[in-house]
């Protein structure tokens, strides 16, 4: 034996004596050598202060697996020190994923079968903690001989080893269901539990087992009255309750058998107001009790009387001081809030006190719930409150509180300037957390609101004279004055104090937003928008706005120098279309946004007829139109009725709207190629507004189970037409109707004059790179007419 | 929260213990399974301190006296002081 081995205790104070970490791992190394010396060369006497020690260095992290093959030795050796270490050794260092787990199962059927409990209760621990199904299944006769001994330790081991066997292997469950129903009648508290859990495991697993137990229902029933009726042995009972773990398990039991069950729900109605009121609620134990019964109450088919009382129950937990208490009771409360709405409505203002906790979790819950409970009739005072939780609370729950109260204003607003006032209030304490859409929202609101389009003007421009910081705001507020610029400067408005405001402030104002550095690219768009607006609103000259364009079309931003620039030519060139270009908006539907465009485009195709276009002027107010229209698209895709949008959404409407326009009568497809299951399709499509142009797409589909790589698509035509080719979407068409590759072919046709297409294909196929160069024939004459 | 379990502990000065439950039991009710758990190691270790945790690791099979295939087991403080000094007899 190596002499410089160490005892347990030793070896521990130095693990922890050692300074650094590198003095550990030297420690913990040097031992390990010789812990691994020792197994090899077999110490009967010491082997198990060996484990022990391993054991330790294994708790704290550092490879063991070398201690497998000791722990089965000291398993199988007759002493019980070793034994124990051994089962010890095992739980810990045998787990399911280790091969040599298997081995352990002859040393535990031998234990199991001895007579001695110790030994049997330990080999009952392990196999609980570890068994594998495979183990389980051999093990599983000599586990239920053993619930039906005797003596009560091992009778309790063996109930809940037979636990967790059924969780492995749910087909034991037959062999284990006689038992229960002689083992409910124990008096013995430990089985009784333990059998109470292995019902619970079974009528878990299987509606038949569910059956069978309902008979039990009735004893169950008696049982539990008489745990909180009589007080029972003081060994058992925790601070003044009696066994609440028992009753606790009972009550889940029930709960599990009197779901969907009228009968049994009957007999444990009254069962269950016994408890819910006999119970000592001055202490956590009685708490829990409470709680279980609660929650069995709500999943049980009981009587109305009953659910309201827990409801209550958890009102008062509410009350209670322990944060722990009051946590769960909200969590279950926002469980049952869908269903049983008016009875937790009556503690509405306990939940609306509970926002101020300064815990996190509990004021997150309590803020779900709050949201919950508003409803027609209280939507006011809710919303007081939650708005003044809102400038007051941590910056992570902003947001959901923003959307919360914009939503609940949403569903229950009792008039229209109320909603406006809410919003406003909102984007202005919290304008930077709230989504994307309530800028739209708002502007439809607004839009809506006739009669209150000068009272939101002002109010609106009060708002953004204090205060430019907040994104939302101001660009509500930039187009509100852009629209409505007009009645901002009428000067009496009944609804709010008289506000005299002059052409040159509101520009001021407009300017100040531009120049900004708090502004976003968006806001600035928006300003410059309204800037443009307001020179047909606003009489008198136009000298500053024009100034403001002019500067502008130097700018950095591409977004803002095309506005300026387009605004520019409006004033030089096409001074008389200002006024119709830039009249008030048609108010938006809140419809499909698709439904909307085209509407528009109709909108302004009658109104560019009536300009008298030339081809350039009208690609140029038509772009101004699209500007605009940006701001009006974006609205409809920003608010569909699920109200969770993605700000991707709008990006694609608004990049969809200059390339492909719908056409008044769209022009057939054309398949021009087809070879091995690669099919060319051709789609035109005439863009109204240019009679000139014809764009192509090309779309690769490929139905073959080969895929097509390096495909690449090139085209030719005539001297006299322009083309343009973009980039394709991709140069792979996977194989077997996979995502098709699409390419946009650019077609300027200024003499009309008879379309020819040639166009040449290369790719790769089946492992043979193909060429192809072929002609389009019958094209549609609509193409270049 | 974890993963689809929620873990319950409680403090006792400087050392904390916790339990992995499910998502469907009753915290409040673990929580007096943990306290009892410390008070029965009370009771064992006489005035138990971390070391004494630390050093006796292996004895520590209360663990197993009141908690078995993840569940409660016993809850009977006098019953598992009893079964811990008859095992520690045979040693």
């Amino acid at each position: 034996m190596v002499a410089s081995s160490l005892k347990l205790q030793d070896l521990i104070q130095e693990i922890r004596g050692a300074k650094t970490q590198a003095q550990e791992r030297e420690v913990i190394q040097k031992e390990c050598a010789h812990i691994r010396a020792s197994f090899r060369d077999g110490d009967p006497l010491h082997s198990h202060r060996q484990l022990a020690k391993l054991l330790y260095v294994h708790m704290l992290g550092y490879p063991a697996h070398f201690g497998q093959m000791e722990c089965l030795k000291l398993i199988a050796s007759p002493r019980f020190t070793d034994k124990r270490v051994g089962y010890l050794g095992a739980m810990l260092l045998l787990d399911e994923r280790q091969d040599a787990h298997l081995l352990i199962t002859n040393s535990i059927k031998n234990d199991l079968s001895q007579g001695i409990e110790a030994v049997q209760g330990l080999a009952l621990c392990t196999l609980s903690a570890m068994g594998s199904a495979e183990m389980c299944r051999d093990l599983a006769p000599e586990v239920e001989k053993l619930l039906l001994q005797p003596s009560p330790y091992v009778r309790k081991k063996a109930v809940l080893t037979a636990v967790h066997m059924i969780r492995k292997v749910p087909e034991l469950s037959d062999i284990f269901l006689p038992p229960c129903a002689q083992l409910l009648h124990e008096r013995h508290h430990g089985i009784l539990l333990g059998t109470v859990t292995l019902i619970t495991e079974l009528c878990e697993r299987s509606p038949a087992a569910l059956q069978h137990f309902r008979k039990v229902v009735p004893q169950l029933v008696h049982t539990l009255r008489t745990l909180v009726m009589t007080g029972c042995s003081a060994e058992h009972s925790v601070s003044g309750v009696s066994d609440p773990f028992l009753q606790v398990q009972i009550l889940r039991l029930l709960r599990i058998l009197g779901r969907n069950h009228e009968e049994s729900s009957e007999t444990m109605n009254d069962l269950l107001a016994q408890v819910a009121t006999n119970t000592d609620t001055s202490r956590n134990a009685g708490n829990a009790v409470l709680f279980e019964t609660v929650l069995t109450i709500m999943d049980i088919r009981s009587a109305a009387g009953l659910r309201v009382l827990a409801v209550n129950i958890l009102g008062r937990f509410l009350l209670n001081s322990d944060r722990n208490i009051r946590y769960v009771a909200l969590t279950s409360l926002l469980k049952l809030v869908q269903s049983d709405h008016s009875a937790v409505q009556r503690h509405r203002p306990t939940v609306v006190e509970c926002l101020w906790e300064p815990d996190a979790s509990l004021s997150r819950r309590a803020l779900e719930l709050s949201l919950a409970l508003v409803n027609s009739s209280n939507v006011r005072a809710m919303t007081q409150e939650l708005q003044g939780f809102l400038e007051s609370c941590p910056p992570d729950l902003r947001a959901d509180c923003a959307s919360g109260i914009l939503l609940a204003a949403e569903r229950f607003a009792p008039t229209k300037r109320w909603h406006i006032d809410t919003i406003l209030r909102v984007l202005t304490t919290a304008g930077t957390y709230v989504r994307d859409d309530a800028v739209a929202n708002l502007i439809q609101l607004i839009g809506g609101a006739q009669e209150l389009h000068a009272y939101s003007v002002r109010r609106l421009y009060s708002a953004l004279a204090e205060d430019i910081s907040q994104q939302p705001l101001v660009q509500v507020a930039a187009w509100c004055i852009g629209e409505y610029g007009d009645l901002l400067l009428e000067g009496t408005c009944e609804e709010t104090e008289p506000l005299q405001v002059e052409k040159e402030e509101v520009l001021a104002l407009l300017e100040r937003v531009l120049q900004s550095q708090m502004s976003l690219p968006a806001t600035r768009g928006y300003a410059l928008t309204a800037l443009m607006k307001l020179s047909t609103r606003l009489h008198g000259d136009n000298n500053r706005i024009c100034q403001v364009m002019s500067i502008y079309g130097s700018c950095q931003n591409v977004e803002l120098q095309q506005r300026a620039v387009e605004y520019n030519a409006l004033f030089r060139k096409y001074d008389h279309l200002r006024a119709a270009v830039l009249e008030k908006m048609p108010l938006v539907e809140r419809g499909g946004p698709q439904v909307d465009e085209e509407a528009k485009e109709s909108k302004e195709v009658a109104q560019l007829s009536e300009a008298a276009p030339l081809p350039t002027e009208t690609q140029a107010s038509k772009l101004l139109d699209l500007l605009d229209l940006l701001d009006g698209p974006s609205e409809n895709a920003q608010h569909p009725p699920p109200l969770d949008p993605t700000p991707g959404d709008t990006l694609i409407h608004l990049l969809d709207l200059p390339c492909a326009p719908r056409p008044p009568a769209p022009i057939p497809n054309l398949k021009v190629f087809e070879r091995e299951g690669l099919q060319l399709n051709l789609s035109f499509v005439r863009p109204p507004g240019t009679p000139t142009l014809l764009l192509i797409t090309v779309t690769a589909t490929n139905t073959s189970g080969g895929d097509v790589t390096h495909f690449i698509c090139q085209a030719a035509v005539p001297k006299s037409f322009q083309l343009q080719l973009q980039a394709p979407s991709g140069d792979t068409v996977p194989a077997q109707g996979g995502p098709p590759m699409t390419q946009l072919l650019r077609i300027l046709n200024p003499n009309k004059a008879p379309l020819r297409l040639k166009l040449r294909l290369t790719y790769d196929h089946f492992g043979q790179s193909v060429q192809e160069i072929f002609e389009v024939n019958n094209l549609p004459v609509e193409t270049w007419q | 929260m974890f993963r689809n379990f929620k873990i319950i502990y409680r403090r006792y000065a400087g050392l904390y213990f916790c339990i992995c439950v499910d998502v469907n039991d009753n915290n409040l009710a673990y929580l007096e399974a943990i306290h009892n758990f410390v008070e029965v190691l009370n009771e064992y270790f006489h005035n138990v301190c971390e070391l004494d945790l630390v050093f006796n690791f292996y004895k520590v099979t209360v663990v197993d006296e009141m908690f078995l295939a993840g569940e409660i087991r016993e809850t009977s403080q006098t019953k598992v002081l009893k079964q811990l000094l008859m095992l520690q007899s045979l040693e």
